[in-house]
């Protein structure tokens, strides 16, 4: 048996078994690292010495560990604050920024058990649908190296599509959990708004960014996601509630499951192979006995510029602390301090990051304020208002994540435009706070991975991974991995 | 032409709560650089802010106290600018929907009364501190004090002299030290003042353009700043020029306003409502529990202390004009001490000793028993007043045992009438030329002789027995009646 053909869920039964030691899976885990990263570019960080230590402490109390992911090996984005091993966000402002404290999530996910092998490339701040944008060069897709895996969790996406690791955990502030986890091949979840600490992760747009879990099923999601959700006392937006237990309720029942289809997501723009998988999917789901409902949500254009002047000018501001002075890039040769400023930024921050600042800058500026940031904020109340409305009708929206497949490398960073237009079916779930999963449901012509994606009403996780669930024990697309991830 | 001068206010103050407004850290003043300092005040990647509910409750109090309206809704924004004291770069203030609004404060100045309407009160945080090494050619950022919480009380332009200014200040120092919600020590910067000024032709409605001054330190500096710039402005306008719209800085040495900034260098701080924080939803009966508990404010307790009490204004005013000495006259009275008494020693040896030893009053370490113990004693005739000061200074910084201080150093007054007429007797003896020059009407020599037999019973006798004594016993007519005389204070 190879072990990387396990999922995490699996393998931590495994290990809790006592068939596979903590080490074992670990050293498995960075063979795997070694052989592949080089191709990949998944990591910016192997932290290797640190998780074989690690791994022999885990497995000295592996009697009582009650975790179903303890002593499992993953990765982190690197986005996420880890204390004591550099956290860069890919860029070369941060390139050498070493955090003196963990995010949240690490010190939920540390105190279950995980091991951490190390940290994953991105697009720069999280700013990008291809992870192309990075300092440190693209990351490729595991499925055909001449693509990008999506962005910006594209290290994650390819780490576990590739069995770098058994899951991952990223960001995802327009799409950047879900899409690359389509392009990859994966399963990835975007929670609700406020029920996973962003304590630590590095903003890009404070109130779009929520931390999620990419993995090879839905199960490993709900698992990890277990660990990662509940209130914080250090985010002031997380929220309080009933969480639960995602992994004990995944039942495969769907029956009367009201599935929503909004039609604007299956119109112009879409290409016929990912549409034809997505409708194909939710036929899965009828099979089960869910209920299709096609209904329309004709606020879908308003989504992507409503967020990009929202997520822009949120940046512009959560960037602004980069500024040479305390840690980070600082420019070498400056004359005073307005040229430290513009030295340590205009070197220290890649074209797309650039962009946005400005484009944020600009529509926070007196004068504009009202015609664009104002504006915006109009948007996403209406869009938030749609998807009421829509959850009345039905229990989930099942679409597209992404209008194509992975694109080629090098062929999105000349039209930004188009690469933001790219994000219309995911943007719509963070402007609204809600959760939204994205799942593999085929591949098109040229062998590459689809998603399918399902959004829920706040608080409706449970629904969502249920669902997958549901469509995982009758497909298994999820299943598929590319020929470099040893996974058949 | 005749000018009026119109002057509104935006004053900051520092809150007295123990930890930062966004973070657990210290907002004690002082401390190594950067020692009182976590990820979110240091402003960290990651890091987010959590509002400390203290500075919330502090706020509203604030607001209550000065007449606002509370908002039952506000929220926090972000206010963008590059600066090397503000790790964020950016503040997190309230611009669109600040905690208060509509205050109003009654004052009475020499030139009457008047109101001053509030604009609106908003929380924020303080910045950093940048400190200039010139031996290296450096500056240093300190973040001791990012994220202090503070209040900013805007007035609306309703003051017309330095006098109301002045009067506004104290009143809003003195009600913000009695609520507990700070110390308002200007030295330590925990008040800062910025003054908008403007003038214009007497009996016109119309404001003049202003401009505004900072670097303010005192109210000595806020006086002298407001009659230089109403000057300037005048002398402007008068030779037929114009006022710039302006930020000016005001130079204590020279005592003159220099420009700092003008209109068209203003930065534009591009406020959007902060992401990182909820909305602020307070509930009727929160508000309602921080009216109700509303502490008695200076002015009320002046009130009183002169209608229980029949202290003159005057004491009342000194014994109300910091929160600490007013509990204190409370506890004295309270423990049983006189009224007069106890305003008296508050006044006389309690201002003494902390001004000799650079204290606050709130600093004080003696217990208010002490004090009363000290009171009780000399009311008693058990130690005359001197002996009694010397106690106090004795047990003013220490445990305040004054029973066995007095026991230990032997300075329970002689009672005994035989003991002290007997010196007397000696002393007479002993000094014949005294004696002779009083009746020769050198009153002076009486003071001599009152010392002499002092000294001889080591200063523990009655110097009121001592002194009626000495003038019976030189045949001094209706001298027994000195002894019903009131204490010499």
């Amino acid at each position: 048996m190879e072990l990387t053909e396990l999922t995490a869920l699996e393998l931590g039964a495994a290990i809790r078994r006592g068939e596979v030691s903590v080490p074992q899976a670990a050293r498995a885990a960075l063979e795997a690292v070694e052989r592949q990263n080089g191709a990949l570019n998944c990591f910016l960080t192997v932290t290797g010495e640190r998780a074989l230590a690690r791994a022999e402490a885990l497995q000295k109390g592996v009697k009582t560990a009650n975790s179903p992911l303890y002593g499992v090996p993953m990765a982190w984005k690197d986005n996420i604050c880890t204390k004591g091993v550099r956290t860069t966000c890919a860029s070369r402002m941060l390139e050498d920024f070493t955090p003196p404290y963990d995010a949240t999530a690490v010190e939920r996910l540390e105190a279950a058990g995980a091991l951490c092998l190390g940290k994953l490339n991105m697009d720069e701040f999280a700013m990008g649908s291809t992870s192309e944008t990075s300092f440190f060069g693209p990351v490729r897709n595991p499925w055909d190296l001449e693509r990008s895996p999506g962005g910006s969790s594209g290290g994650a996406a390819a780490a576990v599509s590739a069995g770098l690791g058994w899951y991952a955990v990223g960001s995802d502030t327009g799409g950047s959990i879900r899409q690359p986890a389509a392009h990859c091949g994966v399963t990835g979840i975007k929670p609700t708004y406020g029920t996973v600490s962003r304590y630590g992760l590095i903003a890009h747009a404070s109130s779009l960014d929520q931390i999620g879990p990419l993995g090879r099923d839905a199960a490993d999601c709900a698992a990890v996601l277990d660990l990662l959700q509940g209130r914080d006392r250090r985010d002031a937006t997380s929220l309080d509630g009933d969480y639960g237990q995602l992994l004990s309720r995944l039942t495969g029942d769907v029956r009367g499951l009201r599935v929503g289809l909004p039609e604007q997501c299956f119109g112009d723009g879409l290409d016929d192979g990912v549409r034809r998988a997505v409708l194909a999917a939710a036929q899965v789901l009828k099979d089960r006995g869910a209920q299709l409902v096609e209904l329309s949500f004709p606020v879908l254009e308003y989504a992507v510029p409503a967020y990009y002047i929202i997520a822009s000018a949120e940046a512009s501001s959560n960037l602004a602390r980069y500024d040479g002075v305390k840690y980070g890039w600082r420019a070498r040769e400056y004359g005073g301090l307005h040229e430290l400023y513009t030295q340590s930024r205009t070197q220290g921050f890649g074209p797309e990051v650039k962009r946005r600042i400005l484009l944020g800058t600009f529509v926070l500026s007196s004068g504009y304020y009202d015609a664009y940031y104002q504006k915006a904020l109009q948007a996403r109340a209406v869009i938030r208002n749609a998807f009421d409305e829509a959850f009345g009708r039905c229990d989930l929206l099942l679409t597209p994540v992404a209008p194509s497949t992975a694109p080629r490398l090098g062929e999105s960073l000349g039209e930004p435009l188009k690469m933001y237009l790219g994000d219309i079916y995911t943007v719509p779930a963070n402007l609204a706070g809600l959760p939204a999963l994205s799942m593999p449901c085929g591949f098109d012509s040229q062998g590459l991975p689809i998603g399918a994606q399902l959004i829920g009403p706040r608080f409706g996780e449970g629904r969502l991974l249920n669902a997958a669930h549901a469509f995982q024990l009758d497909t298994d697309w999820h299943r598929r991995a590319p020929e470099g991830g040893k996974r058949t | 032409m005749t000018w009026e001068t119109v002057i509104g206010l935006e004053t900051h103050v520092e809150l007295a709560t123990r930890s930062k407004i966004f973070c657990p850290c210290t907002t004690q003043f002082g401390g190594q650089p950067n020692t009182h300092c976590c990820p979110v005040c240091a402003g960290l990647p990651g890091a987010l802010p959590v509002l400390n509910e203290k500075v919330l409750e502090f706020a509203v109090k604030a607001g209550l106290a000065l007449n606002c309206q509370i908002a039952r809704y506000s929220a926090f924004d972000r206010k963008n600018y590059f600066y090397p004291d503000l790790p964020k770069a950016y503040q997190i203030s309230q611009l669109y929907l600040p905690i208060a609004r509509d205050g109003r404060v009654e004052l009475h100045t020499s030139g009457g009364d008047s109101a001053v309407r509030i604009h609106e009160i908003h929380m924020e945080e303080d910045a950093g501190k940048l400190v200039h090494d010139p031996w290296i050619d450096q500056t240093r950022a300190d973040y001791n004090r990012c994220g202090v919480p503070l209040i900013e009380i805007v007035t609306e332009p309703d003051f017309r002299t330095a006098d109301q200014v002045i009067a506004y200040l104290e009143k809003l120092k003195e009600t913000l030290q009695y609520l507990g919600v700070s110390d308002c020590k200007m030295q330590e910067g925990s008040l800062r003042c910025d003054v908008n000024l403007s003038v214009r032709p007497l009996g016109s409605d119309e404001l003049g353009t202003r401009t505004e001054m900072k670097n303010l330190n005192s109210f000595k500096a806020i006086a002298r700043a407001i009659a230089y710039e109403a000057g300037r402005q005048i002398r402007l306008l008068g030779a037929g020029g114009q006022v710039a719209q302006e930020t000016r800085r005001w130079d204590e040495d020279r005592e003159v306003t220099c420009p700092m900034r003008s209109k068209e260098e203003a930065r534009d701080y591009r406020y959007f409502p902060e992401p990182d924080l909820p909305p602020v939803r307070l509930g009727e009966d929160y508000v309602a529990a921080l009216r109700a508990a509303r502490p008695e404010l200076a002015a009320e307790k002046r009130a009183r202390y002169q209608a229980d009490y029949g202290l003159s204004p005057y004491d009342c005013r000194m014994i109300t004009s910091d929160p600490a000495l007013a509990r204190l006259f409370e506890a004295l009275v309270e423990l049983g001490a006189p009224a007069k008494q106890g305003a008296n020693w508050i006044m006389g040896e309690v201002l003494a000793a902390l001004s000799a030893r650079g204290m606050e009053p709130g600093d004080m370490k003696l217990p208010p028993a002490a004090l009363t113990r000290i009171i009780a004693l000399v009311e008693e005739g058990r130690i005359n007043r001197n002996t009694g000061v010397q106690v106090f200074e004795a047990v003013f910084d220490g445990d305040g045992d004054v029973d066995a201080y007095v026991r230990e150093h032997g300075l329970e007054q002689v009672g005994d009438t035989g003991l002290v007429a007997a010196a007397v007797e000696r002393a007479l003896a002993a000094h014949p030329r005294s004696v002779a020059d009083f009746q020769a009407g050198r009153e002076k020599a009486l003071g001599f002789l009152v010392g002499q037999v002092m000294r001889e019973l080591k200063g523990r006798a009655d110097p009121k027995l001592v002194n009626d004594l000495l003038r019976r016993a030189l045949g001094v007519p209706g001298a027994g009646k000195a002894v019903e005389k009131p204490p010499q204070l």
